[in-house]
């Protein structure tokens, strides 16, 4: 499958999550264990009304979204995976406005489990809104 | 002659102060409302309910909640119990006015500075419940854990621990 098809199928994949499709996620990039999924600024997603900062509970899921899609694209072949941990941490607050993006990278995979972790941004490149890190299950189907 | 105490307040007196209080902790969050959730409160004990929607899936082939929504969830039921434990004082020494509280005038929420979420089974395609327990509440920060069940009380589908920075309190 070439890189153009693989993104394809891939944005698919995610377009048919009803949660990423709520939240606009947007696939961005895609490698062997790497993945960039991004979302829009929300109002229906601010978390403090005064601030108009996003929710952190949103930034979770677009963080849980992306280390999934990064666990899926490794060269290991899961057929699917699901969620075992997810630890985030919350260096500051996202600039209302601005869009967020996640990059997430499966950098260990066992028979059993996949490593993740993973970084959020918004416009501001250098200092990242929070960080995650994850286990994931791997599902092999039946041998 | 016994010292006179003041009458209790009556029922539906302290019942209006506390709801409105919550109710207007709540609903100034948009986040809570997009995702669904209420609160139900038995005296100072409150639960969280994410009732299912369709919007809430995260695989569609099992199908299952999303693993975000479940962060999400955990967090929100954590911070709204976090906010109410430091409201409720005030609150009850009339310190605080809970019929005249609106959003942009409610004492500030806690900041999340981490929160790591434990995954136990599946999150099914029905209403999920969340009950948080603040572990320690410091001047600046306070750790809290919370845990969530579907269908039985005993059988959690996820937990999670965090820890929060407490929003500055005046004098």
């Amino acid at each position: 499958m070439d890189d153009e098809r693989k993104m394809q199928v891939a944005r698919q994949f995610i377009g048919a999550i009803p949660h990423a499709r709520a939240l606009e996620m947007r696939l961005d990039s895609l490698g062997a264990g790497e993945a960039t999924i991004s979302m829009p600024y929300d109002l229906r997603l601010v978390g403090d009304p005064r601030t108009g900062v996003i929710h952190g509970g949103a930034v979770s899921a677009l963080m849980d979204t992306c280390c999934g899609a990064a666990v899926m694209s490794h060269a290991d072949g899961a057929l699917a995976t699901a969620t075992i941990d997810l630890r985030i941490d919350y260096m500051r607050a996202a600039t209302p406005g601005q869009r967020i993006v996640a990059r997430a990278v499966c950098h260990h995979m066992t028979r059993s489990v996949a490593f993740v972790r993973a970084t959020a941004h918004d416009d501001d490149g250098d200092l990242p809104v929070a960080t995650a890190t994850g286990a994931f299950t791997v599902e092999r189907g039946r041998a | 002659m016994s010292p006179s105490r003041p009458p209790p307040e009556p029922v539906q007196v302290v019942k209006q102060r506390r709801d409105s209080a919550l109710r207007a902790l709540v609903a100034g969050v948009p986040y809570i409302q997009f995702l669904g959730i209420v609160f139900e409160r038995r005296g100072d004990e409150l639960t969280a309910v994410l009732p299912h929607d369709e919007k809430l899936i995260g695989n569609p082939a099992l199908p299952a909640i999303h693993g975000g929504v479940t962060a999400a969830f955990l967090e929100t039921t954590a911070i709204i119990e976090l906010s109410w434990s430091l409201m409720w004082e005030e609150m009850e020494a009339g310190r605080i006015d809970a019929t005249t509280l609106d959003p942009l005038h409610l004492p500030k929420l806690p900041k999340t500075i981490d929160f790591t979420v434990d995954y136990l089974r599946s999150g099914l395609p029905r209403d999920a419940y969340a009950r948080a327990r603040v572990n320690r509440s410091g001047r600046r920060y306070a750790s809290v854990h919370v845990e969530a069940w579907q269908d039985n009380r005993a059988r959690l589908f996820a937990q999670a621990t965090g820890h929060f920075l407490m929003p500055a309190r005046d004098g």
